[in-house]
């Protein structure tokens, strides 16, 4: 990939800072501005894609910066979930804890599956995540009696409150969602000009060379995953909270596939891309299943696309054509 | 029952099970061995073998077993068709990338999933058995329809092994997993061989269907479970050696059968599917395998 011996050999003072705070700020006003013209189902639409955007951008660090390209992030997303779903349930604990230990549920998988998982490369790094994330899938199944598997519960109400606010208000849900996704679009900025943000591009890159220039690439690549899976796990978790459902669909392999294809589809490796591919697929797989129930036709079909015409996805082929400057 | 008769009766269902598992994880394993690519989309082409299979049994309504033996013919060679078509239209565009490969199949693995439901539906259908009669043993009575299916698994098997290693098409295949570039230098047509290999690989998941759908009914999400089990044999038979692959697919048969029988199939298939994780881990050549991938 082309664009990061770009990144590489640019001067670390020339990408115009200014430029790059001002576009990413802008769409976050014009994600607030949003929340006063929106009809409601594009309302309550834009509040799940911030969510899933959040999942998507976790991804994005793994796959996108650090080449780490993981087929199980379901279940970081769904540990997220279910920690922060059964405190609710059977412990009583309220949003914000619930949300904190849905973040430390991920991070927990992360440093134990994630962690083992890296000790291969490549192709089998690929088939132990999905493998890892099937069991995890089944262990819902299995505890059936406290998830109840399929069919899911609901979040009780009364643990659906942060800071004496109603989480399924829709405009406290909105402005939660727009925080969360503020916070990790902020994060994935502040991570991809960070210093571990160029080593972990440079592994990306050439494993060896980072190696041999003395960067500890098995830490490294632990670190990202674990961020990875604190924004993902963040989202799962808030996905459950906003949302008020836990069910183990978002545990099945569908969930380890999408984050791919949305980050596919913005662009891997670019802060935006990841949110861009999310709306573009969400708003595709809405329309297509408005029309047939058939309508995971259409991953497929764009899976396909992407990966023979635009490997490096919308945002990734604007930086390389026009926006060079784009992070 | 006692436990002996019980024992043989869960061994005989997984051994039927090890059959149909060797025969579909055998076409993944040489798709893997000679291309060196992960073909996710293996457990589809296993269902649309099952389903073009009720097609053909019901379109000729003359006698079972004849509906039977043409779903046997026609249901691998329109399989591997379509498999062709997507290794030259997809794949080979791709120049085999492994992991560009992996999501490219992800991507057929939704086309053809969907495109069934969106022409077969989402019912499960039952094709009939050619021949419809039990073997009484002492204990039970057991279907002859099962032990033929064991048989036609290991004639399968080594018709594929005679064709591997007395056939001249076979000897290309090897040549070209062994070294490709050495294999294009002696005016071998490497990506005719590709092709051939990709669409030797979809009729083989093809025929383990059409043995496995009058016990099992045909359905479009049918694919998912012989996907995973053909990526456990595969790990643990050792990628891209044929001989592991088989060794694996009776064991993995045989104790899947077994253990569904005695405990819970969730809890086997957790522990399975960790194990295998553990094996790619500590062992990537596989259990039996002798190289490194």
């Amino acid at each position: 990939m082309s664009e990061s011996t770009a990144v590489l050999s640019t001067p670390p003072a020339a990408p115009p800072t200014a430029r790059i705070l001002g576009l990413h700020l802008g769409v976050l006003a014009v994600l607030f501005a949003l929340h006063f013209v929106l009809p409601d189902y594009h309302h309550i639409s834009l509040s799940r894609i911030m969510v899933l955007a959040c999942f998507a951008m976790g991804y994005n660090l793994a796959f996108g910066y650090s080449g780490l390209l993981s087929l199980g992030h379901a279940m970081f997303f769904a540990a997220g979930l279910y920690a922060a779903g059964l405190v609710a349930q059977f412990a009583d604990i309220a949003a914000p804890g619930g949300f904190l230990i849905g973040v430390a549920a991920a991070a927990l998988v992360a440093l134990t599956l994630g962690a083992i998982a890296l000790r291969t490369g490549g192709v089998s790094f690929m088939i132990v995540t999905l493998m890892f994330a099937q069991a995890v899938f089944l262990i819902i199944y299995y505890f059936g009696t406290y998830t109840r598997g399929d069919e899911g519960f609901v979040v009780p109400d009364a643990m659906r409150v942060l800071l004496g606010l109603d989480l399924a208000d829709p405009t406290v849900r909105y402005m939660t969602a727009l925080a969360l996704f503020a916070a990790c679009l902020m994060g994935s900025l502040a991570l991809a000009r960070s210093n571990l943000g160029r080593v972990l591009i440079a592994i990306r890159e050439n494993e060896d060379r980072a190696r041999m220039l003395g960067y500890d690439v098995y830490r490294y690549k632990l670190t990202a995953l674990t961020l990875s899976a604190v924004m993902a796990g963040a989202a799962g978790a808030a996905y459950g909270l906003l949302f008020g459902y836990v069910g183990a669909s978002f545990a099945s392999i569908q969930y380890s596939i999408y984050p791919l294809l949305w980050v596919l589809m913005g662009g891997a490796g670019t802060v935006l891309g990841p949110f861009l591919g999310t709306v573009l697929m969400f708003y595709l797989v809405d329309l297509t299943s408005a029309a047939t129930t058939a309508y995971l036709l259409v991953v497929g079909l764009v899976l396909i696309a992407l990966i023979l015409f635009f490997p490096k996805g919308i945002l990734g082929t604007v930086r390389e054509r026009y926006l060079p400057w784009l992070p | 029952m006692d436990f002996g008769p019980y024992f043989l009766l869960a061994s005989l269902e997984g051994a039927v099970g090890a059959a149909v598992l060797a025969v579909t994880a055998l076409g993944l394993s040489l798709v893997f061995g000679v291309m060196r690519i992960v073909n996710v989309a293996h457990g589809e082409f296993f269902m649309l073998g099952a389903v073009i299979a009720w097609w053909v049994a019901s379109l000729i309504g003359i006698h079972p077993a004849v509906g039977f033996l043409a779903a046997l013919v026609v249901s691998p060679l329109v399989v591997g068709s379509v498999a062709i078509l997507a290794e030259r239209t997809v794949l080979s565009r791709l120049h085999y990338d492994p992991e560009a490969t992996i999501v490219a199949t992800i991507g057929m693995l939704y086309v053809i999933q969907q495109a069934v439901l969106m022409t077969y539906g989402p019912e499960a259908r039952p094709v009939q058995p050619p021949f419809d009669f039990r073997i009484q043993l002492p204990w039970f009575g057991y279907s002859a329809y099962k032990l033929f299916v064991i048989l036609a698994a290991v004639v399968l098997l080594l018709a594929v092994w005679w064709g591997l290693t007395r056939t001249r098409l076979g000897l290309m295949m090897r040549a070209t997993q062994i070294d490709r570039e050495t294999a294009r230098a002696f005016a071998i047509p490497v990506d005719r061989v590709y092709a051939g290999v990709f669409a030797v690989g979809a009729a083989l998941a093809a025929l383990g269907a059409v043995l496995v759908v009058p016990v099992q009914q045909a359905h479009y999400l049918m694919g998912h479970d012989p996907l995973l089990l053909s990526f456990i044999t595969v790990i643990i038979g050792g990628l891209g050696s044929l001989r592991g692959t088989v060794l694996a697919a009776v064991i993995i048969g045989m104790s899947d059968g077994i253990i569904s029988v005695f405990f819970s199939p969730t809890l086997a298939k957790i522990i399975a599917t960790l194990a295998v994780a553990m094996v790619l881990v500590a062992r990537p050549q596989g259990l039996f395998g002798e190289r490194a991938p």
